[in-house]
């Protein structure tokens, strides 16, 4: 490749990962040169900044054309604007969590690293919704993970911190492993790592063998992928990493490196596995796709029950998170079973509506503990007299959580409902235990309620709340309300700008 | 006259109360309580407005009003006119009666909320949210919008139970949820499933669509599965109501929420189930719902016969009261399984004079109790003589209830029954065996409290005083009005009549 080629390309498409990067420069060698005594929230703040410069670089690309650079590699599609919002929505909230973030257990020395370390994640999360080849794919999902697995361990001296980075390494390893080996599959038999170029030969396979192998590659970058989801069966690792990572890590985890999670496998599931023909029927072709629908489904419905099941023992409040989060996918992998004309709306708005209400409990989470030091359910009792912002806020959180009507969380599981109830063979019984579910995880999400509403608190002392935490809270509640309300807001910008997608593949 | 946004107005009216109770100060009790009835105002005027101009000839047509609200799957469903839904407010006979019974028993209870003893600030913002569920699900013209009221009630009513009910109160709060939770979650289904079949949520649209020959739906609707929506729904309504053996949560309700919120549950939130049965059910299946009527006219019996039995053996003077519920709600499923004029309209009658009844009879409770602080009819008697006004008023409230001509009651049972016999005498016959129990169990009730012995000295007890009069005066009126003049109900209900019958085939 030489210099003119280089220049060709049209590198403004990349403004806003460019921007990214260069934060990450600059605060590295910074954080180097600072003297050990000065602040390092500064250089929170300006990593903020430079989220939120991405984000108007960002929404300053909605509407160009179709453009891929770096011979296909890098795609700006519909897709990867309207996902990369997303992320960089949630990303910023949770910079403006991590700013407020205090410990007592040896963070505060690593607090430079915490911010690059973390934008490095968000880098990998923007590659994965940009990829247009499998080689970009897996170096976004190693960008993301391997920054992660160092974040979870960040608090040094905490024991269950320390768990929490080494269970994670390796079941991350394993699972990116097993995910790239079913990749090389998929290029053992195309011949390529482009996904347009994959797409293309599969669509005119037709050996029985190549199929059943690529059935086999399908169920590896499931697995694999799933790990990211924390979708059963491969969600054992959220709970304990939830827990031990300090609390916006895990909120970033919980949130951002899962609505990653989900933009890859569309990515890869819809590009290659959607134009496998396994058989005939009216002379139409059945993609692989299609055929392994029961399987997303059964999966789908094991982890919205494993997930809300077990959430309803658990005392620590992370935990629960953790679990409820793992329902979550559940709710959002009924609507990739379900593959109607909506599924990407659903999914495009459940996430966002994830994205407001997860990161807000998070907010409220994080400053329960940094206050009591304990992350006991008991801790949030009497919060209503407390703090009433913290409460009220909480609550709002949480009902949208259990989608109670009035809230983003509702129009978004009412979205995921209809397409998987309008396909031909509509899916009662996911659409059933998707319904079942909820209405248990009123148990634990109500059981919260309770304590902050009901029970007397501990000490009535008021709580003080920083000024980063604040924004989060209010601007979460506002999301949480305002598309619950007037969902069109959120759906019609979709739609006019994002036109269902169409460009996804051309 | 313009309607324009009359029902808008109506149902969001006591929105207005909860901004200003907001930036009251906590400590103003009386100034809190003064403002917790006025609210309630707004809407008993313009719901009063509604009914004297629909009386004096408008057309309930003017008062809807519709905004397009969301639009799933993007500009081409919305092209098409399909997967739209909108804001959209209506109010038929039907509608417009239920609304002014809720409108006056929520000011009415409102004043019997005078009686709460702590955090009357939150206790008044909960109350008037769930005025508005309430109204909201009179005028809701569309599946979805209904959905959205009939949530919003649920989660106020978790909280006033929980926090100012009596002992048991988390465990009510949560029993109401969980049933109410698995009743809304059925209804969900039903609703997503005509939702997503036929393309729209409008239950005018709905109706026309299941009945005719050759609608445009989106997806076809069986015969079978028409059926099972149907039985879906009397379960989700069934809960709602409650039916027998669905109702084990409703008793916990009655006996730990206080008494001011046991009126608008016993008075509106059971006639929901009610309405939607007859609304929905009867809208919607009309074919299958004449197939089904034996069974409902079975269910009906059980109900009176179970509620009335069970009501003899109480000892504590609420659980008399909430079985007699039980029965009392036996007699409009007997009204709607005779599926006749006659029966369908004791039915809607019963709907609404038991609203009055049980909230006169609860207010009275919430008097005694306020006075005596015990229910339990042992404890309980010769209170004739203390509160001579206060026991006559409970006299005359059992009256009604018990069917005494020239009151409410009598009205109804008397349709009820008349359609039943038409239809299936035998059943009838031995569903008057309930009605004669009802005059059994609440004589003993109502006697042993008035004249039966006094076991205690209720030293300095006053009788029924100043703001007490109110409620006490005007529901009374109101059934007398209802029993000597029925016509106030039946005109309205006329035209709602019709098409009901109209729909079942006359």
């Amino acid at each position: 490749m030489d210099l003119d080629t280089l220049l060709s390309f049209d590198w403004g498409t990349m403004t806003p990962e460019f921007i990214i990067l260069g934060v990450i420069a600059i605060l590295s060698v910074a954080d180097l040169f600072m003297p050990k005594h000065v602040d390092r929230k500064v250089l929170g703040w300006a990593g903020f900044a430079g989220i939120v410069l991405a984000l108007v670089s960002l929404v300053s690309l909605i509407g160009t054309e179709t453009t891929s650079i770096l011979y296909d590699t890098f795609r700006l599609d519909s897709f990867a604007i309207a996902f990369k919002l997303i992320l960089l929505l949630g990303a910023a909230l949770v910079m403006l969590l991590a700013i407020d973030y205090r410990t007592n257990d040896g963070l505060e020395e690593y607090k430079g690293e915490f911010f690059y370390l973390f934008l490095t994640a968000l880098l990998g999360t923007m590659f994965m919704a940009s990829s247009g080849d499998l080689i970009t794919l897996f170096v976004g999902l190693e960008l993301l993970s391997i920054p992660s697995y160092v974040l979870a361990g960040m608090r040094k001296r905490n024991l269950k911190s320390n768990e929490s980075a080494m269970k994670y390494v390796i079941n991350g390893g394993i699972s990116s492993a097993i995910t790239l080996f079913g990749m090389s599959y998929v290029y053992g038999i195309a011949g390529s790592t482009n996904l347009r170029e994959i797409a293309q030969v599969f669509g005119g396979l037709s050996d029985p063998q190549h199929i059943y192998i690529l059935g086999l590659a399908f169920f590896m970058i499931f697995v694999g992928l799933s790990f990211k989801l924390a979708s059963a069966p491969f969600h054992m690792w959220a709970p304990d990493v939830y827990e031990g990572a300090p609390t916006p890590v895990t909120a970033f985890l919980s949130v951002v490196s899962k609505t990653a999670g989900f933009v890859i496998i569309l990515r890869i599931l819809l590009s290659i596995f959607g134009y496998i023909p396994v058989a005939q029927e009216d002379g139409q072709p059945i993609p692989l796709l299609f055929a392994v629908q029961d399987y997303i489904a059964f999966l789908a419905g094991a982890t919205m029950i494993i997930g809300n099941v077990i959430a309803l023992r658990q005392r620590n409040i992370k935990r629960m998170f953790a679990y409820s989060s793992i329902a979550h996918a559940g709710y959002i992998l009924v609507a990739l079973t379900a593959m109607s004309f909506v599924t990407f709306d659903a999914i495009w708005f459940y996430m966002l509506a994830y994205v407001l209400m997860n990161l807000g409990a998070f907010a409220v989470i994080q400053v329960i503990t940094m206050k009591t030091g304990s992350e006991d359910i008991s801790h949030f009792a009497g919060l209503y007299r407390r703090s009433p912002l913290l409460a009220v806020g909480m609550g709002i959180f949480i009902l949208s959580l259990a989608g109670i009507p009035g809230t983003a969380g509702f129009i978004g599981k009412l979205n995921i409902f209809m397409g998987a109830l309008m396909v031909d063979q509509a899916h009662y019984v996911l659409v059933s235990i998707m319904i079942a579910t909820t209405v248990v995880s009123y148990f634990y999400y109500f059981g919260i309620m309770t304590q902050m509403f009901f029970r007397p608190a501990a000490s009535d002392e008021k709580i003080q709340l920083p000024a980063g935490t604040i924004a989060v809270i209010l601007i979460t509640v506002v999301g949480t309300i305002l598309f619950g309300v007037l969902p069109n807001l959120a759906i019609d910008f979709m739609h006019s700008n994002f036109n269902q997608f169409v460009d996804f593949m051309r | 006259m313009d309607f324009n946004y009359f029902l808008t107005l109506l149902v969001f009216s006591p929105l207005l109360g909860i901004l200003l109770l907001a930036f009251m100060p906590k400590a103003n009790e009386s100034g809190i309580k003064m403002l917790g009835v006025l609210a309630t105002l707004p809407s008993l005027i313009l719901a009063l407005i509604a009914y004297f101009s629909y009386r004096g000839g408008n057309d309930l047509a003017n008062f809807s009003e519709k905004f397009r609200w969301i639009q799933f799957g993007g500009q081409g469903a919305e092209q098409q006119g399909i997967f739209t839904v909108n804001y959209e407010l209506g109010i038929d006979g039907f509608g417009l009666v239920m609304v002014v019974l809720t409108a006056v028993i929520a000011t009415l209870a409102a004043v019997a909320s005078f009686h709460i003893k702590k955090e009357w600030k939150g206790y008044y913002m909960l109350f008037l949210l769930l005025e508005i569920g309430m109204l909201g699900v009179f005028t809701s013209q569309n599946l979805i919008l209904f959905f959205l009221f009939f949530e919003i009630t649920l989660i106020p009513m978790f909280f006033l139970i929980g926090k100012w009910g009596y002992y048991d109160k988390e465990k009510a709060a949560y029993s109401f949820l969980i049933y109410n939770g698995l009743g809304s979650a059925i209804l969900l289904i039903v609703i997503m499933v005509l939702f997503s079949r036929t393309g729209t949520s409008n239950i005018e649209m709905l109706s026309v669509m299941m009945n005719a020959e050759n609608a445009p739906l989106f997806a076809p609707v069986s015969e079978s599965l028409k059926m099972g929506l149907l039985i879906a729904l009397l379960v989700a309504f069934g809960v709602k109501l409650p039916i027998f053996p669905l109702h084990s949560w409703m008793l916990r309700v009655h006996v730990e929420a206080p008494p001011s919120i046991v009126m608008i549950h016993s008075g509106i939130l059971l006639k929901i189930g009610a309405f939607g049965l007859i609304r929905f059910g009867m809208g919607i299946f009309p074919e299958q719902f004449a197939e089904l009527a034996v069974l409902l006219a079975v269910l009906g019996v059980i109900n009176l016969l179970y509620g009335a039995f069970l009501a003899f053996i109480q000892t504590d003077f609420k659980m008399v009261l909430a079985y007699s519920s039980i029965s009392h709600m036996g007699i409009v499923l007997i009204g709607l399984g005779a599926l006749n004029e006659a029966g369908i309209q004791g039915a809607i009658f019963q709907v609404v004079s038991h609203g009055l009844i049980s909230a006169l009879l609860f207010f009275l409770v919430g008097v005694l109790y306020e006075r005596t602080h015990t229910t339990t009819l042992a404890n309980l008697g010769g209170m004739a003589k203390g509160m001579p006004l206060a026991s006559g008023f409970l006299l005359a409230g059992a009256m009604a209830s018990l069917g005494l001509p020239g009151m409410s009651g009598f009205v109804s049972e008397f349709m009820a029954f008349l359609g039943l016999f038409e239809e299936m005498p035998i059943l009838a016959a031995v569903g008057t065996i309930g009605i004669i129990m009802t005059a059994v169990y609440l004589l003993r009730a109502v006697l042993a409290i008035t004249y039966g012995k006094a076991e205690r000295e209720f030293v300095g007890i006053s009788d029924i005083r100043s703001f007490e009069w109110a409620p006490v005066l005007v529901l009374i009126g109101l059934i007398v009005l209802i029993g000597v003049y029925p016509a106030v109900l039946s005109e309205p209900l006329q035209a709602t009549l019709e098409t009901i019958l109209m729909g079942i085939g006359g």
